[in-house]
C-alpha cells in the first residue's frame, strides 16, 4: 500500500491542500447544499484520498458527487481546519476529465461546462444561444426548457447573434496554451 | 446538681415558620434541671453565641442543649462557644428540630410537641455527660513512601525539602519504575531518562532520604503519626557500601539466557546484573533464583573477579523495623501480558509486540540500540499496525475503563517509528483519539499531519501470520464500516494498564481499600483524591488509576503536601468520642474476659491488647485494649461485647437509654 | 441628470449582456443618477465562470487575467462587477497572482503585464461607496414591503480573499434596504447556494435548492427578494416558483440596483423590472411617486 504519487500528493503539490488535516468532523457534509444528491459526501471524499491507493482514488474519481459540488464554499467557509475542499473538488474535476472517468451520470454536466467554453473559445464571450443548441446537440437533449424559450425572448432575454471581442486571436491563443482543446465527451 | 440551658433557635424562618419556639423554650424551662431556657432568631450568629455564654456564666450551667439545626452543621460552632466561655466543650449537646421536625412537617401542635420532645431527650442526655479532653496523638516526622517510580520520587524529595526524613522502599533493584523504561516522553518528546535520573540521584544524594532499593514493606501496624513498619530488605549479596559498580561480575557471570524483565523479555540479562546503566543505586544484585551457584553449588565467577571483593553469598535477608508518621503508596502500575487476546496472537507470533517492548525498542540503551526491529528475524518493519484499545474498554475481557494514556503514546510511538524509518508507514486502528491534556491534542495532530501517520477509526478483528508478515484485519466505520486488510511487517498493541503485581496484598497489609481491579481506593472521587480511607496513608501516582506523568507528579505533589501538613503539627488531636474498655478496682480488674470479640468486629483494627500485671510483674489478665489513637467510634465493638466491658464516650449505654427514657416519657 | 464628476471602470461580464440585461440597464441608470460615469473595460471577454475552474485550472486563471490586464492598460483602478459570479473568479485571480510564480506563468499565458493595483468590486460594495453617500437626500418612494437580502455563495465566501461583510449573516446589503426605509427579514437561507451552474444540466436540483429559499423567504414575510447576483436572478426568478406551487402570488426578485433605481423615482423603463418572468408589481413594494402617478407598463405574461 506504498503508492506515494496518488492523489493525495497531487492535491498538495498543485494546490498546497493537505487532505491529512481532516479529522473528520462531517461539518463539510452537514452543511453541504446537495449532500443527500450525492453518492459520496464531501466528508467520505477525504477519507478516501487520505487512504492514498490507487482502488480508493479511482472511487472519488468516478464520483457523481464531484460533478454536483456546486463550489458554493458552505464548506470551505466552515472547516475548523480550513480544508480548500472546492479547491480539491475542481482538481479532482480535473483529473477525472483528464483521465477519462467521469461518472455517467455526470456526462451532462460536464458536456454543459464543455459547451460553454467552446463558445468562449470560438467568441471571447458567453452567448446563450449558441451554448444552449451546442448543449442540447451534446447531451442530445433537445425538449428540455422548450416553454421556456419564447418566455425568455419576449422578456429581451434571449440575444440571436454573439458578440465577440475584437482580438480574437488572443483568446485563441489563450486557450491554446492552456491545452485546453474542443473535445467531445 | 444539673444546671442545663436549653437554647432553641427560629433559624429565620426555617423552624419558627412551623414549630412554635417560645413554646418550646416555655416547656424547656419547666424541665427538671434545666436552669434557663430561651428562644432566638439565629443561635449560630454572633449575638446568639453571645447569649449562650452570658448564660453559661450567669446560671453557673452545668451543661448545654441547643435545639436547632443538624450537629453536622454547627456542633463545632456551639461546642467551640462553650468552651470559649469556661464550659467544657463536650457538655455541650444539640437537638435536631429543624432537619428532624421543623423540614419535614407540617404547622401543627403535633409539630411543636415534637420538638419539645427531642428537646427533652438531649437534656436527659446531656445530664450523663462529663467533661472530656480532646486526644493527643504525637507524631513521628518520618515518612515511608513505598515505590520509587516517578511519582514515589517526586513525593520523597517534596517531603525531604521540607526538612523531614523520607524512607524510599522499592523492590525493583534499582528505582525509576516504567518511566525509566520509555524512550520519549510526550507531548514534548523529552529523552525519559534524561529528564528523570537527575531525580533519582537526587534522591540517592538527599540527607533526608533513606532509600532501601530491593526491599519490600512486610508489615504496617499502628495509625497515624505512629505507625510500625517492618520492611524486609533483600539480600543482593553484593555489599551496597565497597561496591564501586565497576560492573566487572556482570560481563563475566556464565548465566546469560534469563529473561530481562527491564528490557521486557526482548534480550536476556545475567544472574548477577545492573537493570540499567543509569539505574539508582548503581550496584548490581544477584538473583538467586537463577544463580549457578545457588542452584548447583558451584560456579562464584563473579566473587572471582571482583577486584574489591564485595560479593558475599552468604548475605541474608534484613528485617528493618521503623516508626513512622504517614505512608505514601506509589506502587504504580503495569501493563496486560497475558495471551487475553488470542485473536491478535500476542504471545503467539514474536512480531505482535506491547507498547513497552516498542519503548524498549526506540530507546537508544535497549537491546536493538534504538532502531526498530523485528524480534523475529531483526528486519526493520516497513509497515507496523498500532492497535489502540487493546484490552481496554473492553467488557467482554474484564478491562471496561479506559487506561487513559494509550492514545497519547501510540501517537508517539507512529512519530518516533517515522523519525527513524522514514520510508516506514504507520497505522493505528484506534476508537478514540483521548488527547485531553496541554498540548496534547496538537501532538496527535502532528503525528497525523506532519509524520504521515494514517489513523482508521474501528476496531481489529484478527491478526494472523502469512508469510512472514502478518495480515491484519479491521474495519474503517467513518465509511460505514468498510473492511481494511493491512499486511504488517509488526503489530503493536497498547495493552490495558492494570493495578502492579501483588497491590492487592499491600492494600491489605496496610488496611487500605481498593477496587475491583486492584486499584487503591482514594477516599472521595472527587475531593479527596490523594487520600485513603485509612488516616495517615496517601496515595500518589498510578496505584490510584491510570495516569501520565505530569497527572502522577501532581499527584504525588499533593499526596506530600499532606504529609507536610500533617507533620506541621507535633501532635494530633482527635476528637474523645472513643470506646474504652472498663477498669473496675481489683481483683478482677475489669468485667473483660479477654475473649477478644472486639478485635475481630473492629472495622479499624483499633483494638489491641493489654496485660494486666502484678508488681512483680507476672500477667494476671489479657484483656481488650482499645487504641484512642484509631478508633472512630462507630460502636460495634459496644454492641458485641459480651459482658458490657465496652463503653463509648459520649454515646454510652447509660446516656442512650436516658434518652429512649426522656422520649417514651409523655 | 447628475453632472458626471466621476469614472469607475465596468466589467458587466455576459450575463449583463445577455440574459441579465435588465441588470445591466438599471445599473447604468443608477449610475447615471449619481453623476457616475460607468466605464467598460476595453475588449473585455468572459471571465470563465464555473466551467473554466471546473475543467482547467491555468484557463480559470487566464481568462480573468487577460480582463484585468485590459483593465490596467486603459488606467482603470476600481471596477465594478455587477454579477457575483465574475467579480468572485476577478477577485480570486488577483488573490492568486499575489505570487510571483503564479503571476510569471499567467503573464506568459496571457502575453500581457498584469498590474496589482486593481480593485474589484461587487455591487453592494460600490453602492456602500458612490451611492450611499448621497442616497438619503434622492429617495424619492420609501420601501413599506419587507423583503429578503439573499446573498448567495459567491459575494461574501471565501472571506480570506475578498475581505467583504462576513459569512454567516451578511448585513451589507441588507444595511443599504434599511435605508429605503423598511426593515429586511432574517432568515437562513441567506447565502444558501440557489444551485448555481447546474440550472440547465440538473434543473431539478436547482430547482429544489432555489424552491427551498423562495419557500423560506415567503414563509418569513418577505414580499420580495433582493439579490446582487444574474445567477442567482435567474434561479430564484426562473426556477424558484416553480417548485413553490402555492397559492399566493409568487414574490418577485429584484435587483439591487432596481430597488434603488426604484426608490429614487426612476421609471419602469429605466430599471428594467418588465423583464422578470415574476411579475414586479412596485405599487406593492414602495410609496407612489410624488409628483405624477406613473402608470407602470406591463408586459402581458405569455
Amino acid at each position: 500500500m506504498n503508492h506515494e504519487a496518488q492523489l493525495a500528493s497531487k492535491i498538495a503539490t498543485e494546490t498546497n491542500i493537505i487532505v491529512a488535516k481532516c479529522y473528520q468532523c462531517g461539518k463539510c457534509s452537514a452543511g453541504c447544499p446537495l449532500a443527500t444528491d450525492m453518492d459520496v459526501t464531501s466528508s467520505a471524499i477525504l477519507r478516501l484520498l487520505q487512504y492514498n491507493t490507487e482502488a480508493t482514488d479511482t472511487e472519488v474519481l468516478r464520483s457523481n458527487a464531484i460533478w454536483l459540488c456546486l463550489s458554493c464554499d458552505m464548506c470551505y467557509s466552515r472547516c475548523p481546519n480550513q480544508i480548500d475542499i472546492p479547491g480539491v473538488m475542481d482538481l479532482l474535476r480535473q483529473e477525472s476529465v483528464r483521465q477519462g472517468c467521469t461518472n455517467a451520470a455526470a456526462r451532462n454536466i460536464v458536456r454543459f461546462h464543455r459547451s460553454f467554453l467552446d463558445v468562449v473559445q470560438q467568441t471571447g464571450r458567453s452567448f446563450e444561444m449558441g451554448m444552449v443548441l451546442d448543449y442540447k446537440w451534446r447531451s442530445k437533449r433537445w425538449f428540455d426548457d422548450l416553454a421556456l424559450a419564447p418566455r425568455m425572448f419576449l422578456k429581451g432575454k434571449l440575444r440571436l447573434l454573439p458578440e465577440v471581442v475584437k482580438k480574437r486571436k488572443e483568446i485563441l491563443r489563450l486557450f491554446k496554451r492552456t491545452l485546453f482543446l474542443r473535445k467531445n465527451v | 446538681m444539673a444546671r442545663i440551658g436549653v437554647f432553641v433557635c427560629h433559624c429565620g424562618e426555617n423552624i419558627a415558620a412551623t414549630v412554635d419556639c417560645g413554646k418550646v423554650a416555655l416547656q424547656a424551662s419547666k424541665l427538671p434541671g434545666v436552669a434557663v431556657a430561651i428562644d432566638y432568631k439565629y443561635m449560630c450568629s454572633d449575638p446568639g453565641q453571645t447569649k449562650i455564654k452570658e448564660a453559661i456564666k450567669e446560671h453557673n450551667l452545668t451543661g448545654v442543649v441547643v435545639s436547632a439545626c443538624s450537629p453536622r452543621m454547627h456542633e463545632g460552632t456551639f461546642r467551640k462557644a462553650c468552651s470559649e466561655a469556661g464550659l467544657n466543650a463536650y457538655l455541650c449537646e444539640m437537638a435536631n428540630i429543624r432537619e428532624q421536625c421543623s423540614w419535614v412537617h407540617e404547622k401543627s401542635e403535633q409539630t411543636t410537641q415534637k420538638a419539645y420532645e427531642l428537646v427533652r431527650t438531649l437534656v436527659e442526655k446531656v445530664k450523663l455527660n462529663h467533661p472530656l479532653d480532646p486526644i493527643k496523638v504525637p507524631v513521628n516526622k518520618t515518612a515511608v513512601v513505598i515505590g520509587g517510580g516517578v511519582a514515589g520520587i517526586q513525593a520523597s524529595l517534596d517531603i525531604a525539602n521540607a526538612g523531614h526524613h523520607v524512607v524510599l522502599v522499592e523492590r525493583e533493584p534499582s528505582i525509576g519504575g516504567h518511566m525509566s523504561q520509555l524512550s520519549e516522553t510526550f507531548p514534548t518528546l523529552d529523552c525519559s531518562q534524561c529528564i528523570l535520573t537527575p531525580r533519582m540521584v537526587e534522591v540517592a544524594q538527599h540527607p533526608n532520604i533513606t532509600l532501601y532499593s530491593y526491599s519490600e514493606v512486610e508489615a504496617v501496624d499502628g495509625f497515624i503519626g505512629n505507625f510500625n513498619v517492618t520492611i524486609r530488605r533483600k539480600a543482593r549479596y553484593v555489599d551496597e557500601k565497597t561496591c564501586t559498580g565497576c560492573g566487572t561480575c556482570t560481563t563475566k557471570c556464565p548465566t546469560k539466557d534469563i529473561p530481562n524483565e527491564f528490557e521486557q523479555n526482548l534480550t536476556t540479562r545475567r544472574a548477577i546484573y545492573v537493570p540499567f546503566p543509569q539505574a539508582v543505586p548503581n550496584k548490581p544484585v544477584i538473583d538467586r533464583e537463577h544463580c549457578r551457584y545457588f542452584n548447583t553449588g558451584k560456579c562464584k565467577v563473579c566473587q572471582a573477579v571482583c577486584p574489591i571483593d564485595a560479593i558475599h553469598f552468604d548475605q541474608e535477608d534484613e528485617r528493618i523495623q521503623l516508626n513512622a508518621g504517614a505512608i505514601v503508596l506509589a506502587t504504580g502500575f503495569d501493563i496486560k501480558r497475558t495471551d487475553f487476546f488470542p485473536e491478535y496472537g500476542y504471545g503467539k507470533y514474536p512480531d505482535v509486540i506491547d507498547g513497552l517492548q516498542f519503548e524498549r525498542l526506540a530507546s537508544a540503551s535497549g537491546p536493538t540500540q534504538g532502531e526498530i526491529r523485528r524480534p523475529s528475524d531483526g528486519q526493520i518493519p516497513k509497515t507496523i499496525v498500532f492497535v489502540a484499545c487493546s484490552g481496554s474498554r473492553d467488557a467482554a475481557k474484564g478491562i471496561p475503563y479506559c487506561s487513559k494514556i494509550c492514545c497519547m503514546y501510540t501517537a508517539k510511538h507512529t512519530m518516533l517509528y517515522k523519525h527513524k524509518v522514514h520510508d516506514g508507514i504507520p497505522y493505528v486502528f484506534y476508537m478514540d483519539i483521548r488527547a485531553a491534556g496541554k498540548n496534547y491534542d496538537e501532538f496527535t495532530r502532528r503525528a497525523i499531519e506532519e509524520d504521515g501517520a494514517r489513523y482508521i477509526r474501528g476496531r481489529v478483528s484478527t491478526i494472523f501470520e502469512e508469510k512472514g508478515q502478518l495480515i491484519v484485519r479491521g474495519a474503517d466505520t467513518l465509511l460505514g464500516g468498510r473492511p481494511v486488510e493491512i499486511k504488517a511487517d509488526m503489530v503493536v498493541l497498547a495493552t490495558a494498564a492494570i493495578a502492579n503485581t501483588g497491590a492487592a496484598t499491600l492494600a491489605q497489609t496496610l488496611h487500605v481499600s481498593y477496587d475491583a481491579y486492584h486499584f487503591f481506593s482514594e477516599a472521595h472521587p472527587k475531593l479527596k483524591p490523594v487520600e485513603t480511607n485509612t488516616a495517615g496513608i496517601f496515595l500518589a501516582g498510578a496505584c490510584q488509576a491510570p495516569k501520565d506523568i505530569p497527572e502522577s507528579v501532581a499527584a504525588a505533589s499533593g499526596a506530600a503536601a499532606k504529609v507536610i501538613g500533617l507533620f506541621s503539627n507535633n501532635e494530633l488531636t482527635r476528637d474523645p468520642l472513643v470506646a474504652s474498655v472498663k477498669r473496675t478496682p481489683a481483683p478482677p480488674f475489669s468485667t473483660c474476659m479477654g475473649c477478644m470479640m472486639c478485635v475481630s468486629v473492629c472495622p479499624y483494627q483499633a483494638i489491641g491488647q493489654e496485660e494486666i500485671r502484678d508488681r512483680q510483674g507476672k500477667v494476671i489478665k489479657v484483656i481488650a485494649y482499645i487504641n484512642p489513637g484509631l478508633c472512630q467510634g462507630c460502636g460495634t465493638c459496644v454492641s458485641v461485647c459480651k459482658s458490657k466491658s465496652i463503653d463509648l464516650e459520649g454515646y454510652s449505654n447509660l446516656q442512650l437509654l436516658a434518652e429512649v427514657e426522656a422520649s417514651l416519657h409523655s | 441628470m447628475s453632472e458626471i464628476n466621476k469614472r469607475v471602470g465596468f466589467y458587466p461580464g455576459c450575463s449583463l449582456n445577455g440574459t441579465a440585461s435588465e441588470y445591466k440597464t438599471s445599473v447604468l441608470s443608477l449610475a447615471n443618477a449619481f453623476g457616475i460615469e460607468l466605464e467598460e473595460v476595453p475588449d473585455w471577454n468572459c471571465c470563465g465562470a464555473t466551467a473554466a475552474h471546473n475543467l482547467n485550472k491555468n484557463l480559470s486563471l487566464a481568462l480573468p487575467a487577460r480582463v484585468l490586464a485590459n483593465a490596467a492598460e486603459a488606467g482603470m483602478k476600481d471596477i465594478l462587477v455587477p454579477c457575483a459570479s465574475c467579480y468572485n473568479r476577478l477577485a480570486l485571480t488577483l488573490h492568486a497572482l499575489q505570487d510571483e510564480s503564479v503571476r510569471a506563468e499567467v503573464e506568459a499565458l496571457i502575453a500581457k503585464p498584469l498590474d496589482a493595483g486593481i480593485r474589484v468590486m461587487n455591487m453592494i460594495q460600490f453602492v456602500q461607496e458612490y451611492i450611499q453617500p448621497h442616497l438619503d437626500e434622492k429617495i424619492q418612494r420609501p420601501f413599506f414591503a419587507k423583503t429578503a437580502c439573499y446573498y448567495g455563495c459567491l459575494l461574501v465566501r471565501p472571506h480570506e480573499v475578498l475581505h467583504f461583510d462576513r459569512t454567516e449573516d451578511p448585513q451589507s446589503m441588507d444595511e443599504v434596504m434599511q435605508t429605503l426605509g423598511v426593515g429586511t427579514i432574517d432568515w437562513p437561507y441567506k447565502t444558501e447556494c440557489c444551485g448555481a451552474g447546474l440550472t440547465m444540466s440538473r434543473t431539478d436540483l436547482v430547482s429544489k435548492l432555489s424552491g427551498n429559499i423562495v419557500a423560506d423567504a415567503a414563509e418569513r414575510g418577505a414580499q420580495a427578494i433582493v439579490v446582487a447576483c444574474p445567477m442567482c436572478h435567474a434561479n430564484l426568478d426562473m426556477r424558484g416558483q416553480q417548485s413553490s406551487g402555492k397559492d399566493t402570488a409568487p414574490i418577485p426578485i429584484l435587483y439591487l440596483s432596481q430597488a434603488l433605481g426604484m426608490a429614487i423615482g426612476l421609471d419602469e423603463k429605466q430599471t428594467g423590472i418588465g423583464h422578470h418572468l415574476t411579475p414586479v408589481k412596485p405599487e406593492l413594494l414602495c410609496a407612489k411617486q410624488p409628483e405624477q402617478i406613473v402608470q407602470p407598463e406591463f408586459k402581458k405574461e405569455v
